[in-house]
């Protein structure tokens, strides 16, 4: 009985790659104290998508750059499998929890360059180095894209091209924040049938941010709805697409929840 | 040169207020503060350093070449607005350069004496302050340009230093770069101040030029190392110590 219990938990902890416990975020801005997360708790299953959804300005990437780190949080608590995030080296922890941003920025150089940013900052000497070409591939793009100049791709290719640098530092979790905002439709799914590939072919735990309901209908396991620095929905995305328990989650599927300016 | 030379001088201002007047530019209040202190800061400087000079002690020199260093920092930390601690960063950068510079020069054989010191030491410091100025002002742009790709850096794992380097190459760059400029085009375009006051007070010319171009290879490595030192310390005012962007 014990015993079972204790497995029982086990099993459960181990399901949860992220959890994030009442955390909250405020900056100062003109001598006001703004509160952009406000006691903000949720779970990413491990090897699952997860989407985050909330209309605009209500704190989607400001959540996300706090489980990699890029901003502090100031109350509460991030845990990777189990441990705070706090008490993991800040450098080893964002090569396991690769982001790929909004918009496609590139460092001066090649494709080829570009994706091997992260794996050169591990690296001790450059002769294991991993082939560039290698991830090119895994994003179904033609590796002899190697030496292009990354500004010559068009959107979608460029996003790819992100998420191959991402990939190359070899993540545990793949933070997303809104990588086809940009993209038109036909791009878009390609990227999102490519992204639901590598998390099931590789366990990859997904956080992807989208203000797009139908995308995340498509894409999404569990789904988290913020809403003006709160969590206002949390749970399966069947669920929560069948029936929204809250008025706000009703008026935002409706398409009526709106942004802050 | 007679006062009275000097003082018709004055004529030269008197053309620069003329055309100030005409192209309605403003500028003859400023035009005259600005002659002003000319007169009264090099007439001072001039008695302090025959004064110094004929001291026996080498105290005076050391306190004339701190007040040097200091209004030279103050100066250059005036391009660095928003960077925290820009005052102690550049003062660290001309104080190191200058004291580099001067190790070399007495281990060159040159006199240890005010007369040779302070004017060597003013051409050091200057030129520091210049290209101190110079790079903060460059990094400070220059980051907020790509502060994108330095927060993308970041969030592959960079350390902040790995994060900022192209900034940081980018304002070293800029700092050198007057320097290097007037070292290629130095006695084509413009015979250089010291050289030229030598040559009017009598000396060889010869013995001017060699003068000049140690002058010209010590400043181009006293900029270079004070640039360096500025943007060392200057670009972890931009980042926590946990590795994130401060917010700008
Ligand atoms: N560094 C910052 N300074 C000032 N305001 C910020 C900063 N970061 C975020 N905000 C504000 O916080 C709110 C949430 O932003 P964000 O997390 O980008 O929302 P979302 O990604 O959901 O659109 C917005 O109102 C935004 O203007
Ligand atoms: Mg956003």
């Amino acid at each position: 009985m014990l015993f079972s219990i204790v497995t029982g938990l086990n099993c459960w902890a181990l399901n949860m790659k992220i959890e994030l416990k009442n955390v909250s975020l405020s900056i100062q801005q003109d001598d006001q104290t703004v509160e952009l997360l406000k006691g903000v708790s949720l779970e990413a299953r491990l090897g699952v998508i997860h989407a985050l959804l909330g209309p605009s300005g209500s704190g989607k990437s400001t959540l996300l750059y706090t489980i990699n780190r890029l901003r502090e949080i100031q109350g509460g608590e991030i845990t990777l499998e189990g441990k705070d995030i706090r008490r993991i080296n800040v450098f080893e922890l964002r090569r396991r929890i690769g982001l790929v941003m909004q918009k496609p920025i590139f460092f001066p150089g090649t494709v080829g360059e570009n994706i091997l940013f992260g794996p050169r900052l591990w690296s001790k000497d450059n002769m294991t180095l991993v082939d560039p070409r290698h991830y090119i591939e895994l994003v179904q793009l033609d590796p002899a894209w190697v030496s292009r100049d990354p500004s010559t791709l068009s959107g979608g290719q460029q996003q790819r091209v992100s998420l191959a640098r991402t990939l190359a530092n070899n993540p545990e979790v793949l933070l997303l924040d809104e990588p086809t905002s940009a993209l038109d439709a036909q791009a878009s799914e390609h990227l999102e049938t490519l992204i639901t590939h590598l998390c099931s072919e590789r366990g990859l735990t997904v956080i992807w941010v989208t203000h797009d309901v139908h995308q995340a209908k498509r894409i999404a396991h569990d789904v988290t709805l913020l809403y003006r620095g709160r969590v206002v929905e949390h749970g399966e995305a069947k669920r929560f697409f069948a029936s929204p328990s809250t008025e706000e989650g009703q008026t935002y599927l409706a398409g009526k929840l709106g942004g802050q300016l | 040169m007679s006062w009275l030379a000097l003082s018709l001088s004055l004529g030269f201002v008197g053309l620069a207020a003329i055309v100030s007047r005409y192209q309605e530019l403003g500028l003859e209040k400023e035009l005259a503060i600005a002659v002003v202190r000319t007169l009264i800061q090099l007439t001072i400087a001039g008695y302090v350093l025959s004064y110094v000079f004929a001291s026996q002690h080498l105290i005076f020199m050391v306190l004339m070449l701190v007040l040097m260093m200091g209004v030279a920092a103050q100066n250059a930390a005036k391009r660095g607005k928003g960077i925290p601690g820009a005052l102690r960063i550049v003062l660290i950068g001309i104080v190191v350069s200058e004291a580099l510079s001067l190790m070399l020069l007495l281990f060159l054989g040159i006199p240890g004496t005010p007369q040779y010191i302070i004017p060597l030491s003013g051409m050091i410091i200057g030129n520091s302050m210049v290209a101190s100025g110079v790079t903060l002002n460059r990094f400070s742009s220059e980051f907020t340009l790509r502060r994108g790709e330095v927060e993308l850096a970041l969030s592959l794992g960079a350390a902040p230093k790995k994060a900022s380097l192209s900034v940081i190459k980018a304002a070293v760059k800029a700092g050198m770069i007057p320097t290097i400029d007037s070292m290629k085009t130095v006695g084509l375009v413009q015979l250089p101040g010291m050289m030229t006051g030598q040559i009017l007070a009598g000396a060889d010319p010869i013995q001017a030029v060699r003068y000049q171009i140690l002058v010209m290879f010590m400043i181009s490595g006293a900029t270079a190392i004070t640039s360096l030192i500025v943007v060392l310390q200057g670009y972890l005012a931009y980042f926590t110590p946990e590795a994130q962007l401060k917010s700008s």
